[in-house]
């Protein structure tokens, strides 16, 4: 590889995040094309890939070494110090280069810059230089897991969406499969195939998807089959000049009456009423700019302020050119606002919980103040709220629910997914989940490849080289369109696995599993940012689905506590009371080993469960001999506990402390050390 | 103060004559005696004058989850009892009038509605049919829940089937723990001094000293320490190590000691005490040669030299050649009880937002109480562990926090500790036997409004620390959230004598051994164990260090919000683990699947 100058380091120290007194691993770093690896000499290896590299940070050098500082997208943080300066430039300017290949080609002299605050100066400012990597370049273009093309083909195939409406109970009488987008005409971020009602004609479904942004016109994202509700889902009306549109109103009016049970329908609109208030408001601020100039009425502003209201609305309204739909052209039909913030605000509320958990020697009261002004778990909970909103306007009323926000593939994405989870069972299972995941985010066009994006909390607070971009930050783009609004969702059903522990058939493993899959580009399914881009790019060709290997070790993930017939939990009602929710510390301190539970019960009950199906089996067979099966590494399991690992060690440096009043005195105090 | 927690005095009411017994259960005998009419017995007359009106009809609400409860409610001497028919036994709803924390009343029209807040955190409503009835009942509870005799109690009266008084009593006594001391080091006696408690009224009546020292200075170092909690053995760590376990030579075989008292009474005058300092340099001397010692004192540097001014003080560096001090100040009084307060006020508002919650979360301080101290026992258990070192700890009285560092470090270090028997040995030797006032302490729960005299949630936190580390290693606990529980609602309100009383003299005052039942031969039931017992317990031979950083620490819901959440699907789970873990013996026999070796690797 080109980029590497230096494949092998010796003698590198790995620092222990938490730790005040740098205990440190030693061990040897090497530099592939696709990994950094590190050997410590207890010979366990920390493999990092180069697309999970969020940042790199050489720090100031200090005695002991040069400090290199890896933040990487699945919330790892790893501290090298790196013996010679030299090595660890080289390593520094291979790892910026790797982890964003094409990158470096045309920015050599800037990288060459010790100061990392020019170089995020440089990025801000020039960030389409940034833009140059391709997605050929991503790491599942080169991964070979040593599979022929049918197997691959048959991997592709293993998630099949048409058999997934068709397990939900579509098409049918009310519901049909439309060819409107067959060629990605009316929207190129929806899949060809979409199910509307069957009374909504072609000329309705375009008409509609001219008056809703980017052509995201409603479709059906979930059928209940047993209560013949529908969850539907679109983005925002473009409710401008034209605030009417007939069309749209005939295709709310196709799917409330495509529901024989209740012809009441609900609009979600799920973003927060005083934001869109707000956002009105400038808006009006606009028009009324407008109506000024052209009336010039600023001289008597006071005099014309109040008949001049009702002019003003109408006309800032119409010059808004978006907004929510005017409740008085639609009929049976309720409005709701559920209030999630929009993509910018959670980016910076993850920025602040990660610089709040990551700060060495924090304090039990520094943590929830953090937790508290990140407002991160307040968010949580406004979008868990409004998948329990969704799932009651279907269980309860066996009305139908038509969901957007502003584009329709973010919070929209998060709400309709965790609403059918409430409502379906079948999503709480490895493979429901992964056809959940593949309706609402991957074929409705969640930007993964923007929008995953490594948050790029490391920019703002720290100043440091953000080498990945866009929202997903596969490749170089827009950082502000970067947004956690995947792992917000994983976080979600990790809340309802933790008040649900018997509900759903996979652990929390499996969400981390994919977590780490969504930013690490080894296999396909998350590349690109819709459908037709996907097409495109021939990745059912050119690389792999990850879901066949998830089902491969099946086993891992698997919750021992799952009870898949009881009846109570056919529909999850979750208690969305502010005490449910949690920090995550599996997540966010996924490899910061010292902070996690010693002991897993998740494994030893996995096992035992084996064990007693194993030799369930084994007695059937009148087989005598009993085998342990092997351990279940899906989850840390560190038994044996050292003090060292923990904060309070540090308060025992005490202990080996001289105190210069007894050493004189009495004993030999210097001589006792740990 | 031991004449006002006793005011009825020993002798005048002898066991022969106190109302109720019965060979029958007393939920029995009250129900009898209530639905029936009172029986003529003179010594009922104490309650009989505080029960203003007995009956009424009442509708209870025990919160969200349950469903409400309509039928005759009836004040007895010690309970309160909703029945909703004279037939109709077994739907009997039964509260301990000791277990209720505060009440408050509310009369609209004509019925009246009570508002009982318990000392387990509970939230019950009364809504009683008559204005007079509601009042009186609610003046009657409120006399009752705040009798402080002890002798008048219930557990004085509380004859449980297939118990047999004073079964368990003799579970725990000083000798037995000393016998597993003296099998380990000779280095230790049992002293009798403290027989007839004139060297220090909050000891039992044994406790290991350096066998140096004789019961003459005993006697004079205990006038040296606060309440003459003179310095005495609360541990001796023997490592049992483990195949394998590599140490450095000059750590090995080391058995180290952990010692608590009180804070010496130095005073301004910096009073010295030549059989304290002699007593210390025993402890030094019975150790490996060139021993060190540490003393832990759970109070600021600032703080204990401020106690000076009081008489009290702490270790003077000169006057203990080998003995270093180590502040770790760990919050006790009124402070943590307040803390307690604004927790449990914060866990019983359902509707506050996130903000508000989070806020009020980290504005109680609790965790970080938590975090103290187990971060301070953890301290001194690595002195032990890892240092060799011989451990000191003490506070002001050495009755609180001092108690909370040694018991924990113990389960830190002591595999033993860690089983059903070991832990209750630890609750009676390190609390109950070390003299940590229950009584004062646990007077009242969070919800009382009369300003806390001497409440302190000390215990509750302790409780609070172990379910921490039982999170942490949730294999190498044999007992499970239900004991904490168990133990949690028993030190504040209880049927068994055990936590009885602020010390073993009083407890010997009372008679408790002989006169009630013992918490441990309840909980030792058969019937109770599935509740108490952790299912997947493996015993494992090694120290447990626990995380102490706040994102490893976890609010205790299942004690803060033990009536406030639908406990449904986690109960289910555990049901779940149990079932799961019975098959595996059934199919497994004898043979342990999981042995403790393969979890260390």
């Amino acid at each position: 590889m080109e980029h590497i100058r230096t494949t092998k380091v010796e003698q590198v120290k790995l620092l222990d995040r938490f730790s005040s007194s740098n205990k440190a691993l030693t061990g040897t770093l090497y530099l592939t094309a696709t990994h950094l690896l590190f050997i410590d000499f207890h010979q366990k290896e920390t493999w990092i890939l180069h697309h999970h590299i969020a940042s790199v940070e050489k720090l100031a050098l200090t005695t002991s070494g040069c400090p290199l500082v890896i933040q990487c997208k699945n919330f790892r943080t790893v501290h090298f110090i790196v013996p010679r300066e030299r090595d660890c430039h080289d390593i520094y300017n291979s790892l910026l280069q790797l982890s964003k290949q094409g990158f470096a080609n045309d920015t050599n002299e800037i990288l060459d810059r010790p100061m990392c605050l020019q170089i995020t100066h440089f990025h801000q400012r020039t960030g389409k230089i940034v833009s140059s990597t391709k997605y050929e370049d991503l790491y599942a273009f080169s991964y070979n897991p040593k599979q022929n093309d049918s197997e691959r083909l048959r991997g592709w195939q293993l998630i099949d969406l048409a058999e997934e409406y068709q397990r939900m109970g579509v098409p049918n009488s009310n519901w049909q499969l439309s060819d409107a987008n067959r060629d990605y005409k009316i929207c190129e971020t929806y899949p060809k195939e979409l199910y509307v009602p069957r009374i909504a004609s072609k000329p309705i479904i375009v008409g509609s998807s001219k008056f809703r942004s980017k052509g995201r016109f409603p479709v059906l994202s979930y059928y209940h089959q047993s209560k013949e509700a529908a969850i539907c889902r679109c983005s925002q009306p473009l409710s401008g000049f034209s605030a009417r549109c007939l069309e749209d109103e005939h295709l709310l009016q196709a799917i409330s009456k495509a529901n024989p049970a209740n012809h009441y329908m609900y609009v979600v609109d799920t973003r927060p009423r005083h934001r869109m208030q707000s956002w009105w408001a400038t808006q009006k601020d606009i028009g009324r700019i407008i109506v000024r100039i052209s009336s010039r009425i600023w001289n008597d502003e006071k005099i014309r302020e109040s008949d001049e209201k009702k002019r003003l609305n109408a006309m800032a309204n119409r010059a808004a050119g978006k907004g929510y739909e005017n409740e008085d052209n639609y009929s049976n039909i309720r409005f709701q606002f559920v209030g999630i913030e929009n993509i910018h605000v959670m980016r910076s509320s993850l920025q602040r919980l990660l610089e709040v958990s990551g700060t060495r020697g924090l304090s039990v009261g520094d943590l929830y103040s953090g937790l508290q002004s990140s407002g991160w778990l307040r968010h949580v909970q406004a979008v868990l709220g409004a998948a329990v909103v969704l799932a009651k306007a279907v269980t309860t009323e066996s009305a139908s629910v038509l969901v957007h926000c502003s584009d329709g593939w973010d919070r929209t994405s998060q709400v309709c997914s965790l609403g059918s989870l409430l409502l379906d069972p079948y999503y709480r299972t490895v493979r429901g989940f992964m056809v959940l995941i593949e309706k609402d985010w991957i074929s409705f066009g969640h930007k993964f490849s923007e929008s995953t994006g490594t948050v790029d909390f490391f920019q703002a607070h720290f100043q440091k080289f953000v080498l990945s971009g866009v929202r997903c930050g596969h490749l170089d783009g827009d950082p502000k369109e970067v947004s956690p609004v995947f792992t917000q969702f994983l976080e979600c059903v990790w809340h309802l696995t933790e008040q649900f522990p018997q509900a759903f058939e996979f652990n929390e493993a499996f969400l981390l599993q994919i977590h780490e899959h969504i930013h690490s580009c080894q296999f396909g399914n998350f590349i690109g940012n819709c459908q037709k881009e996907r097409e495109e790019l021939k990745l059912k060709e050119k690389t792999y689905s990850l879901w066949p290997f998830l089902l491969e070790d099946r086993v891992k993930y698997l919750n021992p506590l799952y009870q898949p017939q009881a009846q109570e939990f056919a529909v999850l009602e979750p208690n969305t009371v502010s005490f449910n929710f949690k920090f995550w510390r599996n997540m966010y301190h996924q490899f910061d080993r010292t902070l996690h539970p010693r002991q897993s019960v998740f494994n030893i009950i996995a096992n035992m469960n084996e064990q007693n199906k194993q030799l369930e089996n084994d007695i059937k067979d009148l087989e005598s001999e009993q085998t342990l099966l092997p351990g279940n590494d899906a989850l840390r399991t560190i038994d044996s506990s050292n003090p060292a690992d923990n904060r309070y060690s540090e308060y025992a440096e005490e202990f080996s402390k001289p105190d210069p009043a007894v050493v004189s005195l009495e004993y030999g105090v210097a001589r006792m050390t740990c | 103060g031991l004449l006002n927690s006793c005011p009825a005095g020993v002798a005048s009411c002898p066991a022969s004559s106190c109302p109720c017994r019965s060979p029958l259960s007393p939920r029995l005998t009250l129900l009898e005696s209530v639905l029936l009419g009172p029986r003529p017995t003179t010594s009922r007359m104490e309650f009989s004058e505080l029960i203003r009106t007995g009956q009424a009809q009442a509708e209870l609400l025990r919160g969200p989850e349950a469903p409400p409860l309509r039928g005759t409610l009836c004040v007895t001497g010690h309970h309160l009892l909703l029945s909703p028919g004279p037939q109709a036994t077994p739907d009997l709803w039964l509260l301990l009038l000791r277990s209720v924390d505060s009440i408050e009343k509310r009369v609209a029209g004509d019925c009246g509605t009570i508002t009982l807040r318990c000392k387990d955190l509970r939230v019950l409503q009364l809504d009683i049919e008559g204005v007079e009835a509601t009042l009186n009942i609610a003046r009657s509870i409120e006399a009752l829940s705040s009798l402080e005799s002890v002798i008048t109690s219930f557990p004085f009266f509380y004859r449980p089937k297939g118990l047999r008084l004073g079964d368990a009593w003799h579970f725990h006594p000083p000798e037995r723990y000393y016998k597993r001391v003296a099998r380990e080091t000779n280095a230790w006696r049992l002293s009798e001094a403290n027989e007839d408690f004139s060297l220090c009224p909050s000891y039992p009546r044994a406790v290991i000293v350096p066998r140096a020292v004789n019961d003459d200075a005993l006697a004079l170092t205990a006038r040296f320490r606060q309440g003459g909690r003179f310095p005495v053995l609360s541990y001796h760590h023997a490592p049992a190590e483990p195949a394998g376990w590599v140490r450095l030579p000059e750590l090995s075989p080391c058995p180290q000691v952990l010692l608590r008292s009180s804070q010496p009474l130095i005073g301004p005058q910096k009073r010295r005490c030549a059989e304290d300092e002699a007593l210390l340099r025993a402890v030094l001397a019975g150790s490996r040669p060139g021993a060190r010692g540490f003393i832990v004192d759970t109070r600021s540097a600032q703080t204990a030299k401020q106690a000076r001014m009081t008489g009290g003080g702490t270790e003077a560096k000169a006057a203990y050649p080998g003995w270093k001090r180590l502040h770790r100040p760990l919050e006790r009084g009124r402070p943590l009880q307040e803390s307690f307060v604004h927790l449990v006020e914060a866990c019983g508002d359902l509707e506050q937002s996130m903000d508000h919650w989070l806020s009020r979360l980290a504005g109680c301080r609790w965790l970080a109480h938590v975090k103290e101290a187990l971060s301070t026992a953890c301290l001194a258990a690595q002195g032990m562990e890892r240092e060799g070192a011989c451990i000191l700890v003490h506070g002001a009285e050495g009755t609180d926090s001092t108690l909370v560092v040694t018991s924990l470090a113990q389960l830190i270090l002591d595999p033993s500790s860690r089983t059903m028997a070991g832990f209750q040995e630890l609750v009676e030797r390190e609390w109950i036997q070390a003299g940590h006032p229950f009584q004062l302490r646990c007077a009242h729960s969070a919800f009382s409004h009369a300003r806390p005299k001497h409440e302190a949630p000390t215990f509750l936190l302790f409780l609070d620390c172990v379910w921490q580390l039982g999170r942490q290693f949730p294999l190498s606990l044999e007992f499970g959230e239900g004991m904490l529980l168990a133990l949690f609602d028993h030190a504040y309100a209880s049927p068994f004598g055990t936590f009885l009383c602020n010390s073993e003299q009083e407890r010997c005052l009372c008679e408790v051994r002989t006169r009630t039942h013992s918490l441990w031969s309840g909980l030792n039931q058969l019937k109770e164990q599935r509740k108490l017992r952790n299912p997947l317990y493996v015993p494992n031979p090694l120290a447990l260090w626990p995380s102490v950083e706040p994102q490893s620490l976890r609010l205790w819901q299942g004690l803060f919000l033990r009536w406030t959440r639908p406990p449904e699907p986690s109960e289910a789970a555990w049901e779940k683990v149990w079932q799961i873990v019975t098959d595996q013996e059934k199919t497994e026999g004898s043979q342990p699947t999981v042995s403790a070796s393969e979890l260390q690797l």
